[in-house]
């Protein structure tokens, strides 16, 4: 049914795996850069709203 | 990091400003249209089981009070508490003052400009009649410019910052900023008819797909990402301590707001949405509770080991009970997105229990514990009376609990009914006049709920007055911080060290997150036909109908009933038909409603007599006892104004309704044909009454409801 919408559009079936793609990459690229988070930098940022 | 420090620490101290004026007015203004919606909200909920408080006054009735209720909460009270918070925060997390202090005052006073214009248009009848985007095109207009007026101010103020990174509470502002401008502008477009009226660009089941992407977004973006942004910053200042996971935070902002933008369609389960449409709304809205409880959780876990200060501190009070209600209504939000508990929640009161958990739980408390926290500090004192505020806080506590629970009884007793059968196969209840009455004990209990805390919101003015009064204003305060060296090179710290670094890369990144999600739903239902099936005796309203839609769309009778009838046995039964895609093809704006307080309307047409509903809107009880409806005498006194219906079949036309080239000039003799034919089966039942009655064209409109397949 899904895909019988779209078949109308040229090379669509691109599209999907594309968008699954860079939405798991920029995840999994989040989660490494959350889990690398500098420890210093961490604690400056989090402790921003405290300083005024 | 380390560089950037050490360079910092070289740099010279400059001084800077914090002006408190600007989040004093905000401040002020939310409070104020706090009490007035709040004041029209209870005004609505007697209404519900005493009609007669309408005061039998076209401008106070319910299909016209309720948008301005809506609007009131939504833009007025919760939106300029929003402007205060992040005119406080954003400077003392930016290190910098506002960028331009005439920019606020043009914003303050431009979106104070535009609540009054809704508080006069709405109550007039002026309504697109699109739920939370009613105001009419100059007042869209006009927000569209001072939210312009606004991003300006505000990302001028992140690009003179004195501190490199952005703390997450910022993102959420930028979340915010560009996703509600993104909405408001897509939702909104429209052709004008006159200053007053237009029409708009998508007809049927494209403008409900629309409007629910909005719809769901402005819940998402107007009143969850900012207030979400408020608690990252006044929740660990009022606990003194930094936010439980900051790593958390990062993964909640990008989730939730890749994720949210797609849940729109769970507004329209089992309607005429093309199914995948109505599947991903229900995945997405699932996939909603990670990042919506992982938010929930990062704010409750900030008190960690520190639970004994929310004894002692009425403002930690206030906002656990806030991230609370955030946590239940975000529980909530997915379960209602499955399919089978929509088909059981949907059109009832759960939906209105539902949005009251997040509206006077979440941002309420919310509001409110950011003012017992504000005022005290802004003015230099103490507050006036604990006591009053630990009342408050119970007080408005008890009241959403009086408030919710009813409606979630009310919303299973009359679903129930709904759909129940008798052992010979037919409605148990086929009267739906039946299904009200059972639930009006329910609606007196909800008015008592909305009263308490409205009792706790007349408390807490007078107890920050009183604190005011002791204190002294400080209008401004002052700080200093080293400036920021430019072109510094950062070693390490990775890509998203960069984003946080670069707002405006970080914007252009935070619209394509929101965008893609939109555009996925948005772009087949608009282009590729068979999404839509049309159906060829599905024919434009002729101008008389067209006038009377015109009538029904100001008169607010959306607000109560639908025009959409979903496929399930009792429903058809009930109602008739199912409602098809097709059928809405001439539908701008569509009208397919959100709640049944009355009965579906999609197949009214031809059910009863023209005198039916004559006699029924001069006093809906006459025809069916108990009624809560209210009675529209106005409609049987006032003449039709035909002048702008040639305008409208030009615009129609302009819009893709197949009316004939020069059709506008014999729009109004057509209109009268038409009228004084129902003029004349009128009069055969023995009501006299003359064609020119804003009442014939309403009743030509609802003859005609639904009645265009029928004639296959």
């Amino acid at each position: 049914m899904f895909k019988h919408y779209f078949e109308q559009i040229e090379g669509i079936s691109i599209y999907p795996v594309f968008s699954l793609l860079v939405f798991f990459f920029f995840f999994v690229g989040l989660g490494f850069y959350v889990f690398s988070l500098d420890k210093k930098k961490r604690e400056h940022l989090e402790n921003l709203p405290l300083e005024d | 990091m380390q560089n950037s420090t050490q360079q910092s620490s070289v740099g010279v101290l400059e001084q800077f400003e914090y002006d408190n004026k600007i989040v004093k007015a905000f401040l002020i203004a939310s409070v104020v249209y706090g009490v007035i919606g709040m004041l029209v909200g209870l005004t609505l909920a007697i209404q519900l089981f005493l009609p007669e408080a309408n005061f039998e006054n076209p401008h106070t009735t319910f299909g016209r009070l309720r948008p301005l209720h809506t609007n009131a909460v939504i833009f007025a009270f919760v939106g300029n508490a929003m402007f205060a918070g992040i005119y406080h925060s954003s400077p003392r997390l930016l290190k910098t003052a506002i960028f331009s202090k005439t920019l606020s005052w043009i914003h303050f006073w431009g979106w104070q400009l535009i609540i009054l214009a809704a508080a006069i248009t709405l109550p007039l009848g002026l309504s697109t009649s699109k739920e939370y985007a009613e105001l009419e095109w100059p007042i869209d207009i006009a927000i569209a410019v001072i939210w312009v007026i606004f991003a300006i101010n505000f990302f001028a103020t992140v690009a003179r910052r004195r501190e490199r990174h952005m703390y997450v509470a910022i993102w959420f502002y930028i979340g915010t900023i560009v996703t509600v401008a993104l909405l408001h502008i897509v939702n909104s477009l429209a052709l004008p008819v006159t200053l007053t009226k237009s029409y708009s660009m998508y007809a049927g089941v494209q403008d409900a797909l629309v409007q629910w992407w909005y719809g769901h977004n402005a819940v998402a973006f107007f009143l969850t990402t900012p207030y979400l942004g408020l608690m990252y910053y006044y929740l660990p200042k009022a606990a003194n301590r930094p936010v439980f996971s900051y790593k958390l935070s990062i993964i909640h902002f990008w989730s939730l707001i890749f994720i949210y933008i797609w849940a729109g369609p769970h507004h329209l389960l089992y309607t005429s949405l093309p199914d995948w449409a109505q599947s991903l709304g229900t995945v997405f809205s699932v996939m909603l509770i990670a990042p919506s409880w992982g938010g929930m959780l990062n704010g409750l876990l900030t008190l960690r080991g520190a639970w004994d200060k929310v004894r002692e501190d009425n403002v930690l009070k206030f906002f656990v009970v806030a991230v609370t209600a955030y946590g239940m209504a975000t529980f909530e939000g997915p379960m209602l997105s499955l399919k089978n508990v929509s088909a059981i929640a949907h059109y009832t009161d759960w939906i209105i229990a539902h949005v009251h958990i997040g509206a006077l739980g979440w941002n309420g408390f919310m509001i409110f514990g950011i003012l017992y926290y504000l005022v005290p500090r802004m003015w230099k004192t103490e507050i006036y009376s604990k006591s009053l505020v630990s009342f408050h806080f119970w007080i408005g506590t008890l009241g959403i609990i009086f408030y919710a629970l009813p409606l979630y009884w009310a919303s299973l007793t009359q679903s129930l009914m709904w759909k129940e059968f008798t052992a010979d196969g037919f409605l148990a209840y086929p009267n739906f006049l039946e299904t009200v009455t059972k639930i009006v004990p329910l609606y007196m209990m909800r008015a008592v709920g909305g009263t308490m805390y409205l009792t706790g919101v007349f408390i807490m003015i007078y107890n920050l007055v009183k604190t005011a009064a002791q204190g002294t204003f400080v209008s401004t305060e002052y700080s200093q911080a080293p400036a920021l060296q430019r072109n510094v090179n950062i070693i390490g710290g990775g890509w998203h060290t960069l984003l946080e670094r670069k707002p405006f890369i970080f914007t252009g990144l935070a619209i394509v997150a929101v965008a893609i999600g939109g555009i996925v739903e948005f772009v087949p239902t608009a282009l590729i036909k068979s999404n839509v099936p049309t159906i060829a005796s599905v024919k434009p309203y002729t101008p008389l109908e067209l006038t009377g839609r015109d009538i029904y769309i100001r008169e607010g009778c959306v607000g109560c009933h639908s025009q959409m009838i979903r496929p399930f046995r009792d429903e058809t039964e009930r109602y008739g038909e199912y409602s098809k895609a097709g059928e809405f093809v001439y539908d701008r704006p569509f009208l397919w409603g959100s709640k049944r307080t009355g009965p579906d309307l999609h197949r009214v047409g031809g059910k009863y007599p023209d005198s039916w509903h004559f006699n029924h809107m001069l006093d809906p009880t006459s025809m069916s006892p108990g009624s809560i409806m209210p009675s529209y005498p106005w409609l049987i006194d006032d003449n039709t104004d035909y002048s702008d219906l040639p305008k409208k079949i030009k615009v129609m036309r302009q819009l893709g309704v197949p009316y004939e080239e020069g059709f506008e000039n014999e729009a109004i003799a057509d209109a009268e044909k038409q009228a004084a034919q129902i003029a004349k089966s009128l009069g055969k039942d023995k009501i006299k009454t003359s064609k020119d009655k804003e009442i014939i064209a309403l009743i030509a409109y609802l003859q005609r409801l639904g009645t265009d397949i029928k004639q296959k």
